[in-house]
């Protein structure tokens, strides 16, 4: 008789968000996930839900009459190839849930191809990388936010839903090097319309109205310049702008994280500027640093990764064969919007949910290859499905952190059926690409 | 009802996208819209109550959720994810970002309607 043995796996970095918790222990047997120590909910249900079941693709598939069917890897890529060749203006688009070894293969394929490269940022963090090429900024990693933060701004963010450990980590409850108390050491301050889980804890809510973020920063802005503000700005009082603001400038150490709620909202790029310049004026009287929550685990690696290579971090245009940047014009939802893309190759992102209808109707139109682990609107979409092994579960693979931090993502077990790594795919593409005519 | 529409993350939706999306789970996640209590009562509502809301871009059936994270009167929230796409603005604003959250809407409820599952809605699109 086998004994089944557990095999405890430590140093686990978990694949989900920009947090990049790497502290996470998994319990394995049989090459299947048994438990999970130290994620969250959200994580936790990741490397879950990586046992196959019938959650899993484990053959590439291709649609036939309206229904997906397996076909051999070898057909799957040579269809693939022959679809992204034979396209006018094909879009590359997703990358933030894979390794830095998969998007570098994305920008091969895309430079070889003359292609449109874009990631997810241009739906999440773009406006703000935007804003840093304009004016730059102060950052820091979070490992020097926890040892010395002692002011904690959560601005149009909600880490309790979308990065659920980052405040027991890194910025509030955790005890830091110079912040041995911890929270008793540490001013918590949210800015958000609604109050969410993360206002609830905090030392002060700032309920600004919705859309008029940059009302309330340039009010800050003048008033730490001496100037008088109006009574009301953004649905809050004058003296509670002035308390807020004096909690700010007496910080030793202060900093600024922020989300979508600056990023979605009118104004997009331009409130994230405006929030910059707030910090840098704070480091005339404190220390501040601002710090973009990143979504995906591996969203940074992207930018970071075409920043490198193209010299540009996203919406990237390579038809005249050289890349060319300008989001608006570039951006996934401006050519599916705009009709031009006319073949779509997504990889580890699902823009069938996430992207609006009338992207996704352009989308459902044109002939799409979709790499992916699980059934999501895009597969459902997809005329062919490459299935993946997923990073940091059953392929190893580097990640960069919200904060930039490069770090490493075990494999904790084998990938079912025929699942090959994202990297793996990529490659396989590339080459059957460069050997078919242009 | 009028109301500003945004979308955003949530702990529940979350859990749903990794492996859930072709199932109940997702729409019970995402296929929801969080209302303000007082405004729950003005539309003379319960959780559960599916409501059609409409913006200027289409509308889709949600079900209705008292929201915890109240107060916000004449806000509302749905979850990011194809209900909340089928109806906010796709104007990118010459940056790439079509407009999640700041939406002009109403809602009107619909309890005889139903809510339609992510598939059904890629279906529909495909049409």
């Amino acid at each position: 008789m086998t004994e089944s043995s557990t095999r405890k796996v430590t140093d686990v970095t978990c694949p989900f968000c920009g947090s990049l918790c790497d502290d996470i222990e998994v319990d394995v047997e049989n090459n299947q996930i048994k438990t999970v120590y130290n994620a969250c909910t959200i994580g936790t249900t990741k490397f879950m839900t990586a046992n196959e079941a019938d959650q899993r693709f484990t053959k590439p598939m291709i649609r036939k009459d309206g229904v997906l069917v397996p076909i051999s890897w070898d057909k799957a890529i040579e269809e693939a190839a022959k679809i992204l060749r034979k396209a006018d203006r094909p879009l590359l688009y997703g990358f933030s849930s894979t390794s830095t070894e998969a998007q570098n293969y994305g920008f091969q394929i895309a430079e070889e191809l003359g292609a449109v490269l874009d990631q997810t940022a241009s739906v999440c963090h773009g406006p703000s990388v935007v804003a840093i090429q304009d004016t730059g900024y102060s950052g820091a990693t979070l490992g020097e936010i926890k040892s010395r933060a002692n002011v904690i701004v959560y601005w149009g963010s909600n880490p309790s839903a979308a990065h659920p450990r980052h405040m027991s980590r890194y910025s509030m409850f955790v005890r830091g090097f110079f912040r041995d108390k911890g929270a008793k050491d540490r001013t918590l301050i949210v800015v958000d319309p609604r109050n969410t889980d993360a206002a609830k804890l905090a030392d002060y809510y700032i309920p600004v109205e919705q859309g008029k973020d940059y009302e309330l920063v340039a009010a800050m802005r003048a008033a730490l310049r001496g100037v008088d503000i109006p009574a009301t700005v953004a649905g809050i009082p004058k003296e509670k702008i002035l308390e807020v603001l004096e909690i700010m400038k007496k910080a030793y150490f202060g900093v600024l994280f922020f989300g979508m709620g600056l990023t979605q909202t009118f104004g997009r790029h331009r409130n994230i500027d405006i929030a910059i310049n707030l910090v840098r004026e704070l480091n005339s009287v404190s220390k501040w640093i601002i710090s973009p929550m990143r979504g995906h685990y591996n969203v940074t690696g992207a930018g970071t990764v075409w920043s490198w290579q193209t010299g540009y971090p996203f919406a990237i245009d390579f038809a005249r064969g050289y890349p060319r940047y300008n989001p608006g014009e570039y951006a996934a939802n401006d050519v599916l919007r705009n009709g031009e893309a006319d073949a779509a190759l997504i990889v580890a992102s699902d823009p069938g949910a996430h992207f609006p209808a009338v992207s996704v109707k352009h989308l459902a139109k044109i002939p799409l290859i979709a790499v992916d682990c699980h059934q999501t609107p895009t597969t459902e979409l997809a005329n062919l499905v490459l299935p993946a092994s997923i990073v940091g579960i059953e392929t190893e693979g580097t990640a960069y952190r919200m904060d930039h931090v490069p770090i490493h993502l075990r494999k904790v077990r084998d990938a079912p059926g025929e699942c090959l790594s994202d990297v793996e795919i990529l490659k396989r593409i590339f080459n059957k690409v460069k050997e078919l005519p242009a | 009802m009028k109301a500003n529409l945004i979308s955003g993350r949530t702990i529940q939706q979350g859990r749903a996208i990794e492996g859930y999306k072709h199932t109940d789970e997702y729409t019970r996640a995402a296929g929801i819209v969080e209302i303000d209590p007082e405004d729950m009562k003005k539309l003379k509502i319960y959780t559960g109550t599916v409501v059609k809301v409409s913006t200027e871009f289409g509308s889709v059936n949600v079900r209705a959720v008292l929201s915890s994270n109240y107060p916000h009167p004449g806000l509302i929230f749905i979850p990011m994810g194809p209900w909340a796409n089928a109806i906010i603005n796709t104007d990118t604003t010459s940056v790439g970002m079509p407009a999640f959250k700041g939406v002009p809407s109403v809602l009107k409820p619909v309890p005889e309607e139903k809510v339609l599952s992510a598939t059904e809605l890629m279906r529909n699109l495909k049409k």
